[in-house]
């Protein structure tokens, strides 16, 4: 049988936390970048305007279609050039730069299809009758569409960040070490991959099993 | 940025010297599909098992079921992956460890792979089976009892045909994600689409070709299988439930 030995995770503490800081940075990021822009592409969607409204449908459908390893890989293949071309020379260390732009794109695109399914739970009458208020358009849907749209939506744009949130390991692909990349490179190093694997998954775990018991908490009060 | 554009790197031999870069893709395209149906094989048997477990009513069988698709959901594919990759041989009993050791590494790579994106998207599929038994009206249930069914058969000719129905749209999403979430395997080695998107850069050094060619191949999976699911969708729609008319 093979015999645990657990000793290398202690001292490994400070790496791993410096890895779960870079771990949440990313999520944070793609949480707040990804609301912002997601609800602009929404309101984008749904506008009168056609070309507004097929642009905004393309981008989400693209990145919904193509698989997060790959959207990484790709940022990770512009982001440097594009740095490039405008700083020059002589930039640090890319890869988190790269993972950040990555994720908040691509997390834009699955909270704005959330946000737009919030957006149209709105009866049509509340659009109707801000206008008839005299509200523009555009006040309706910030001052009266959107702030009951986004009170529907919280279940979901948490559920939504727990995925975020593990799906962040996919960093791994560009070599960023994140919570699970140093718990690998520690397990690596110290030749104990077996209890470093299972230490990370049990420590998503419990995050993400807490977090989205907090958030069913949430979702029973709110819909009382 | 002056970037040398030429597509017809893929026409050009490969390597290694067989075939050409095109067929590099097209070996990616075929594990690709190769891992997501097979998986989707697990994750519909083994979804189906875990979704009606949920429903019955004994607490231990779906206490217990509940547990796995928690477990499932809460970890990351990736840490699953790996743990199923490196974890398990270690685990297993000496001899069989050993024995899945020295086994083809793409055997490897391909049965820890299946195994990993079967079980985990069979969790999400087991809420799919529970959310459609359980928005079936209680009725159904009860009438198929009084008329003498057993639970079991109560299941299998009044629940689950109606509940399968009524759960394709969300089946289908979950359908393109096992595409998606195959790209994963990628981190052990195994040749799928991406992976060969990257050993493509390396070999030819004409990365953007490569990422457009991978890409564009997800998207036409994407959209191939969404036509099929369509069409599925439109047969078996129950009038008056979700997707129904």
């Amino acid at each position: 049988m093979y015999e645990f030995d657990w000793s290398s995770i202690p001292g490994a503490m400070p790496l791993l936390l410096k890895g779960m800081a870079i771990t949440l940075e990313v999520t944070l990021t793609a949480i707040l970048v990804g609301i912002v822009w997601g609800t602009l592409l929404a309101v984008a969607r749904l506008s009168q305007n056609r070309l507004l409204a097929f642009l905004a449908a393309g981008y989400v459908n693209l990145f919904r279609a193509v698989p997060l390893v790959m959207v990484i890989l790709w940022f990770y293949l512009i982001v440097p050039q594009a740095l490039k071309a405008v700083f020059g020379q002589g930039i640090g260390d890319i890869r988190l730069t790269s993972a950040l732009v990555a994720f908040a794109l691509f997390e834009a695109a699955y909270y704005s299809e959330i946000i737009r399914a919030g957006i149209q739970s709105v009866p049509k009458g509340q659009v109707a009758a801000g206008l008839a208020l005299g509200f523009t358009p555009g006040q309706t849907m910030r001052v009266i569409v959107l702030p009951q749209a986004f009170r529907n939506m919280i279940p979901l744009l948490l559920t939504q960040a727990i995925i975020l949130f593990q799906d962040t390991s996919l960093v791994y692909v560009i070599g960023l070490s994140d919570f699970f990349g140093t718990a690998y490179k520690v397990g690596d190093r110290d030749g104990r991959l077996v209890e470093l694997l299972l230490f990370a998954g049990a420590v998503y775990f419990s995050i993400c099993f807490t977090v989205s018991r907090v958030v069913k908490h949430f979702q029973a009060r709110f819909s009382q | 940025m002056a970037y040398n554009w030429n597509w017809q790197v893929f026409l050009q031999p490969s390597a290694t010297g067989e075939g050409t870069y095109l067929s590099w893709l097209l070996e990616g395209l075929k594990w690709t599909l190769t891992l997501s149906l097979s998986a989707w094989i697990i994750a519909l048997a083994v979804g189906s098992i875990v979704g009606v477990l949920r429903t019955v009513p004994n607490r231990i069988l779906s206490g217990l079921a509940t547990a796995y698709v928690e477990v499932f959901r809460n970890i990351p594919l990736l840490v699953q992956l790996f743990i199923w990759y490196f974890v398990l041989p270690e685990l297993l009993p000496v001899d069989m460890g050993n024995a899945f050791k020295q086994l083809h590494p793409l055997t490897q790579q391909f049965f820890a792979a299946v195994l990993c994106l079967g079980l985990f998207t069979a969790a999400r599929v087991a809420e799919q089976v529970r959310a459609g038994i359980q928005s079936l009206p209680k009725g159904q249930k009860n009438a198929g009892l009084a008329l003498g069914f057993t639970l079991a058969q109560v299941y299998r000719h009044v629940l689950l045909p109606m509940a399968y129905r009524i759960i394709v749209p969300p089946l289908t999403s979950e359908f393109l994600n096992i595409f998606k979430n195959s790209a994963v395997a990628t981190t052990i080695g195994l040749i799928e689409l991406s992976r060969q998107a990257q050993q493509l850069v390396d070999f030819t050094a004409q990365p953007y070709e490569a990422f457009i060619a991978v890409t564009l191949l997800y998207v036409a999976i994407n959209v191939t299988v969404m036509f099929l699911m369509r069409a599925l969708e439109r047969r078996v729609q129950v009038p008056g439930f979700i997707g129904g008319k």
